[in-house]
């Protein structure tokens, strides 16, 4: 695989630049290709704009901010808007409905799932939004395996909530298979 | 189903990786004071350097974390601190004594945009010409650069390197997307790695002179407690390490201070040559903008515009010789920098005009982009 | 007669203080302090800042570092947390230690850090030409206030005691038997220490104050010190004007390189 580039977006405190450590880390690590991530973010520790982006190639990755997104996950309206624009043609868009009522148009793939709703109401925790994402992320972009994810997430979870992190990955591996079925 | 990960192969923010090859280069002493984006530099030396007997200490302020760096280090440990743009202005002080007294120590800049406060959460490169001329009166600098966060690790062994041989200050130049990628770093094996200690007095302490004359011009200071009792200051000394007025002594002094570098300016500088061979544009950058340039020169080949890169990973002493020999075979240099053009100056001055110099600067704290270098090597040809 | 060349750096002589000047008394004092403590010379390290005072290390026959102005604190914690073992002394003086260096007087206090800090109060800036300095009292003239100083001067020992030092006591140099009896033990002290030394610059402030002659301002030194026991039986009346001297200060509190170090060891067990 040459150049293919993740950005992750919402708001500070969702757990975007967590999440995408952890994608970088299980290309890197576990599958041993190479990934670089790079964040932005503002002032607050909490609230404010943040996106995270990852950037995953065989070979060595010299810019390693994205420059033609081949996904975007999008957990607020606002980030939605700002970044869809940096989505290339036939790209994947992937929004929490809860959040983001208004669907940008375009040539690019929309998948839909109330991704904090999941969280909350399936697992029981708003604080692993972050991880259910990954696991629709991981399931419709393929862009990374299931394994080496599961692996990735395990490493960089505190003790003792390991269990509630897979339940939530697989959550969303389950939400990812069920959008792709339905053809996005 | 848990797979085994190779313990050599990790996942570091470029800060981080700063942090673990000061671990591995021996440094036992850092002092710093908080400010984004260098702070992970010393929250992860917070975490590691107790349990190697090393000290680390958060001073009040800037100048205190400067101050107690030399300190440390005239006491036998290597030391470092860590800081970015307001910091940096704020230890240039005692940079400046560390030159004049000779004293080694690593001060790392992860460069934000500026002036004054600037932008504290994003990159740029506007440190350049004052890692050079930032504190007062004449001496040689040596200034490093790193555009990943393996080089990092690297460089700031050499840091250490480079202090304890020429006993001097090195300045490690990086900025916020290279403080803040977190990217693949390959860890060498720790006896792998070759790491120069400053030298000690063989002499009596009777016979002991701190700042004597020297083949390499390079003085021998002993450590603080083991015997050899002498004087340290930032005025003029002579080889007593006293002060002296003496104008024969005082002249030699500084033009020592600047002539230890320029002597030994080919065991120091250092450049990445990407494609110059039969290049028509030589790309300059240095930094996270030398990762744009790469894929710069691999868009410009592509539609086959013959690019080159010179990327170099020692900003000062400036590597002119190497400019002007890739001067002697181009069109024309592009100069990509986020700030604007300290650099380019330096290219057109070492290239002595024999090529156009085009500068593309960018300093609203966003990384310089392949597209506008590719851009910008267009317009030059 | 004590020998005080076996500590002196010959060569440096003649030193570069003015006649009259109190800091000569301060180093023979710190000297017969040092020799009653019998430390090794190899293991004291003298650090010092900018000004008159900050130029005793250059006299003395131990380690001496010569820093920037305001800094010999900074330093000295460097030497110091580098290599407990080693008694750091530093040098400084009003200007040096409370204005440009204000910061990291009171925050080595706070710290606790084992440091001996011989301050010495002139009262202005005695090298730079008389400037008024933060311990220059109000209404006294110094080249930069020449109607008199606007400002109330700084208690330097009582801001070290707020900040948190352990040791804190006021000598000068007429009393100079005493002092050198304050230097031994604030050395002794495990702990943040301070010694203000006060020292008489009649060239600087002398002249510009109506005390020309070193011996007035001796006598203005002798005049103006009362004994911490006596200071305690004053009325509020009769302590204007005055300041007290001896051991203001004397607590056991945690210091902070013995605390570091449990750390490191604590860390090395658990390996």
């Amino acid at each position: 695989m040459s150049r293919y580039e993740i950005r992750l977006s919402g708001s500070g405190g969702q757990g975007l630049i967590l999440a995408g450590k952890i994608l970088a880390e299980a290309v890197a690590i576990y599958e041993g290709r190479n990934a670089v991530q790079t964040q932005s973010y503002g002032p607050e520790a909490r609230g404010g704009a943040s996106k995270a982006e990852v950037v995953i190639s065989d070979e060595d990755i010299d810019y390693p901010k994205a420059m033609e997104l081949d996904v975007l996950l999008a957990l607020t309206q606002e980030s939605c808007m700002t970044y869809v624009e940096d989505l290339k043609e036939g790209g994947v868009l992937i929004v929490d409905s809860d959040a983001v009522k208004t669907l940008p148009k375009g040539n690019f793939r929309c998948f839909t799932a109330p991704i904090a709703s999941i969280a909350v109401e399936r697992v029981g925790k708003m604080v692993v939004t972050n991880i259910v994402a990954l696991g629709l992320l991981t399931k419709i972009s393929g862009a990374v395996s299931e394994d080496s994810m599961r692996n990735a997430i395990l490493a960089r979870v505190p003790k003792g909530t390991e269990e509630l992190n897979m339940k939530a990955f697989d959550e969303g591996l389950k939400t990812g298979e069920e959008l792709l079925a339905e053809g996005g | 189903m848990k797979k085994k990960r190779a313990d050599n192969i990790c996942m570091m923010q470029g800060n981080q990786a700063c942090a673990r090859g000061a671990m591995m280069a021996g440094c036992r002493f850092f002092a710093g004071y908080p400010i984004t984006p260098s702070s992970e530099i010393a929250e992860n030396l917070a975490l590691s350097m107790p349990a190697v007997g090393g000290r680390f200490i958060q001073m009040e302020d800037e100048i205190g974390a400067m101050g107690a760096v030399i300190g440390a280090s005239l006491t036998g440990l290597k030391s470092m601190t860590a800081t970015s743009g307001p910091g940096f202005s704020l230890k240039q002080e005692n940079i400046g004594y560390a030159a004049m007294a000779e004293v080694p120590c690593v001060v790392v800049n992860v460069q934000r945009g500026g002036p004054s406060t600037g932008m504290p959460t994003f990159p740029a490169q506007m440190d350049v010409q004052q890692a050079r001329w930032g504190s007062h009166g004449d001496r040689g600098v040596i200034a490093l650069s790193a555009s990943s966060a393996q080089e990092t690790f690297e460089q700031t062994i050499r840091a250490f390197n480079l202090s304890e041989k020429y006993m001097m200050p090195v300045i490690l130049l990086v900025d916020e997307v290279v403080a803040h990628s977190t990217e693949k770093v390959v860890l060498p094996d720790p006896g792998g790695i070759e790491l120069f200690n400053r030298k000690q007095p063989t002499e009596s302490p009777g016979e002991y002179l701190p700042y004597r004359e020297t083949d390499d011009g390079i003085p021998v200071l002993a450590r603080f407690g083991t015997g050899y009792r002498y004087n340290v200051t930032g005025l003029c000394h002579d080889e007593t390490g006293f002060p002296t007025n003496n104008p024969e002594k005082i002249e030699k002094l500084i033009r020592r201070l600047t002539d230890k570098i320029e002597r030994h300016r080919k065991d120091i500088t250092h450049c990445h040559k990407i494609m110059l061979e039969d290049a028509d544009v030589a790309i300059f950058a240095y930094g996270s903008v030398a990762r744009s340039a790469r894929r710069a020169v691999f868009l410009c080949r592509e539609a086959g515009i013959k690019a080159g890169l010179i990327e170099p990973t020692v900003l000062w002493p400036f590597p002119s010789d190497e400019v002007l020999e890739t001067a002697e075979g181009v069109k024309a240099f592009v100069v990509a920098e986020m700030n604007l053009g300290q650099m380019a100056r330096e290219v057109e001055l070492a290239s002595k005009c024999r090529v156009e110099v085009h500068r593309l600067n960018r300093v609203d704290g966003r990384l310089i982009t392949p597209q506008q270098v590719v851009e910008k090597v267009r317009e030059a040809l | 007669m004590f020998d005080y060349l076996r500590y002196i750096r010959e060569r440096n002589f003649p030193h570069i203080w003015c006649s009259g000047c109190g800091d000569g008394i301060v180093l023979k004092a710190l000297i017969r302090a040092v020799d009653k403590l019998g430390i090794s010379r190899d293991e004291m390290v003298m650090v010092s800042g900018i000004g008159c005072s900050s130029r005793t290390p250059g006299y003395v026959d131990i380690n001496t570092l010569h820093t920037t102005h305001g800094r010999a604190i900074p330093f000295a914690t460097g030497v110091k947390l580098a290599n407990p073992k080693l008694h750091v002394i530093v040098v400084t003086g009003d200007g040096d230690a409370t204005a440009i260096g204000g910061n990291h007087y009171i925050h080595a206090a706070r710290r606790n850090i084992d440091l001996t800090v011989l301050l010495y109060n002139n009262y202005i800036y005695g090298m730079t030409g008389g400037q008024v300095s933060p311990t220059t009292p109000r209404g006294k003239r110094a080249s930069t206030a020449p109607f008199g100083n606007q400002e109330p001067a700084f208690n330097i020992s009582d801001l070290a005691e707020a900040a948190g030092a352990s040791f804190v006591a006021r000598g000068d140099v007429y009393h100079a038997q005493k002092l050198e009896k304050l230097i031994v033990k604030a050395v002794q002290k495990k702990g943040f220490s301070v010694v203000e030394i006060l020292s008489p610059c009649p060239t600087a402030y002398g002249r510009r104050n109506r005390m020309a002659h070193p011996v007035k301002m001796m006598e203005w030194l002798r005049d103006q010190t009362v004994p911490v026991a006596k200071w305690e039986r004053l009325s509020p009346e009769e302590r204007e004007g005055k300041v007290r001297t001896g051991i203001i200060v004397d607590v056991d509190k945690v210091e902070y390189t013995e605390t570091n170090d449990k750390l490191i060891e604590s860390l090395k067990a658990d390996k």
